[in-house]
């Protein structure tokens, strides 16, 4: 139920490069667990609303006040190259 | 002196007493330590150094007079999920194989702040996914009961160091049920607090509105103090709960009398193998004995949480994973030609297979034109199964079953099929999608193999799970009994 083009086009998507092997496995493995997953268009959903989150909880603010920051090698530490106080990555146009 | 089979509570009596020191606790475990976990693996990096520090440190208060926390000076491993200021924090991926995180989680803030002694970080499935250890990018961990067997997953390192007496107490994060697989399997206590009573903040995101930290110890006292250590509200975590927070180990009085129970069938019918319906039917008359009130009761959406689980949890996971691009911290790839492409090969090459399925999956499920037919058809289901709760506790202070279909399975066995490894997950999964919580007591063995009870109550109901743990724990003696290794 989910085709070769299905899969190049998630992939994508989900920004993964897959070689043909990992193509032809993914298709039939997601196809299997969606095949499963068909079970839930059997139950009557109307009138029900979604659940994202189960907390009672809107929105929570904090006061509006400067507070501590990491300072900036600190916030480079682990980045795969840098330059001067920036992430440097390769060309983008 | 053996020490790595006491309990948390035990030490603490002796290091108050004078009886022994920190350090010796602590250096007992780093020799138990140098002794297994050769054959268990469930240790991806050791803090000896620090630890060692610390205990020094905990010695010198006791000394100087200054009263010490109940877990003072008592060593705990940490599931490398669990972001650790100076220490790599791996998730058992090659993405964040060199990851050092700047800040720690607020969970071992409270760690320190209790002056407890952190040994390591604990092996994982990458990313949390998983229910056998194996997907560690690593190695695998094995099971200290049968060593060619799985401890369970994800959290398998830390269910596996307290089982082997590598370690007194350990945090792991359970978002399908990966506290409280391995728990069983290991024949150890673990526990899968209610969502958002403990801080999430620190805590590498897999599936964030399912995503839970808990405890891992001996005995049910020793999952009661750890408790204790780390819940409790978080300015720093949004979806932290503001609760009444109560001392959960002063409420182990072992009294269940008048305590109603209910046994949801849908967790007792077939694909449950023999052996573990036995071992439950062997709790409940201990519970029964013991004056709790037990009887058959209904959850009808229980089959519908294994496909609702496994499109919520992957479609957030895809959202949450995106963050792994190559640009501020992991892993990059070298042969990137230009941004997009470092994207692509950064990502293809950092993450191993189940993760990447599980981003395909939830990319799929959140994509143009599968949205409403998977992901939010999944999220009104799961309206379903949280109702179904909701009535039976209207009825019942807790309901009970078991917390696998199996024991411990060969290494290898299911890791070539992913529907067959995800239906492991069968009777935890529900939990974490109605946000409520869950403990796996030892209930004794099957096959040589622990089996573990699954005692699941009504949201911030720990009290109750904890008090009908420790009542059949004191009235049994499964978590006395240790693997031989």
């Amino acid at each position: 139920m989910i085709s070769l083009k299905d899969v190049e086009h998630v992939a994508l998507l989900a920004r993964l490069e897959l070689n043909e092997e990992e193509k032809e496995i993914y298709t039939k493995q997601l196809s299997d667990i969606l095949e499963h997953a068909r079970k839930l268009q059997d139950l009557d959903t109307t009138g029900i609303q979604p659940t994202a989150h189960v907390l009672p909880i809107k929105n929570v603010f904090r006061e509006d006040k400067a507070g501590e920051h990491l300072p900036v090698e600190k916030v480079l530490a682990n980045a795969p190259e840098k330059q001067d106080h920036y992430f440097k990555v390769p060309k983008i146009v | 002196m053996q020490l790595h089979y006491l309990t948390a509570h035990q030490l603490h009596d002796m290091l108050v007493n004078g009886e022994i020191s920190s350090e010796e606790i602590t250096l007992s475990v780093f020799n138990r330590i140098e002794q297994v976990d050769e054959r268990i693996r469930a240790f991806i990096t050791l803090t000896k150094d620090q630890a060692l520090q610390q205990a020094k440190k905990v010695d010198l208060a006791r000394l100087a007079g200054d009263k010490l926390p109940p877990l003072a000076g008592i060593p705990v491993a940490v599931k490398d999920n669990i972001c650790t200021k100076g220490v790599r924090t791996t998730c058992a991926s090659k993405i964040l194989y060199q990851f050092i995180p700047p800040y720690n989680a607020t969970v071992i803030e409270r760690l320190n702040r209790e002056q407890m002694v952190i040994i390591g970080k604990t092996n994982l499935d990458e990313f949390a996914m998983g229910s056998s250890c194996e997907n560690s990018a690593f190695f695998p961990t094995s099971n200290p009961w049968d060593e060619k067997r799985v401890p369970g997953g994800s959290s398998g390192g830390s269910a596996a160091a307290v089982a082997s007496g590598e370690t007194v107490l350990a945090l792991g994060s359970d978002t399908g049920g990966s506290i409280r697989l391995p728990a069983s399997f290991c024949g150890v206590v673990g526990m899968k607090p209610t969502y958002g009573a403990v801080s999430r903040y620190g805590l590498v995101a897999y599936a964030s509105s399912l995503d839970q930290i808990g405890p891992f110890a001996r005995d049910v006292t020793d999952c009661a103090l750890l408790l204790n250590t780390i819940c409790g509200h978080d300015p720093l975590d949004s979806t932290s709960a503001p609760f009444d927070k109560t001392d959960y180990r002063t409420l182990l009085d072992g009294d269940i009398k008048g305590m109603k129970i209910g046994v949801p069938r849908e967790m007792m019918g077939e694909g449950i193998d023999a052996g573990i319906r036995e071992v439950i039917e062997r709790a409940i008359d201990v519970l029964s004995g013991l004056g709790a009130y037990i009887e058959e009761t209904t959850l009808p959406h229980t089959e519908y949480a294994l496909p609702v689980y496994y499109l919520i949890a992957p479609a957030e996971a895809s959202s949450n994973l995106a963050r792994y691009d190559g640009v501020a911290y992991g892993y990059r790839s070298e042969k990137a030609r230009d941004v997009i492409d470092m994207y692509m090969k950064s990502r293809s090459e950092g993450f191993g297979p189940e993760v990447k399925r599980r981003i395909m999956l939830g990319t799929y499920a959140l994509s143009a034109g599968y949205y409403d037919a998977y992901y939010n058809k999944a999220l009104k289901v799961r309206t379903l199964i949280k109702k179904d709760f909701d009535q039976a506790f209207k009825k019942y202070d807790l309901l009970l079953g078991p917390v696998a279909p199996c024991t411990a399975f060969k290494r290898g066995e299911k890791i070539d099929d992913p529907m067959q490894m995800y239906l492991v997950d069968v009777c935890t999964l529900s939990i974490n999608l109605a946000g409520i919580p869950a403990i796996s007591v030892p209930a004794g063995l099957s096959g040589n193999l622990p089996v573990g009870l699954h005692l699941m109550g009504k949201p911030f109901g720990e009290e109750d799970i904890l008090r009908v743990a420790y009542a059949f724990e004191q009235n049994t003696d499964h978590h006395l009994k240790f693997p031989s290794l």
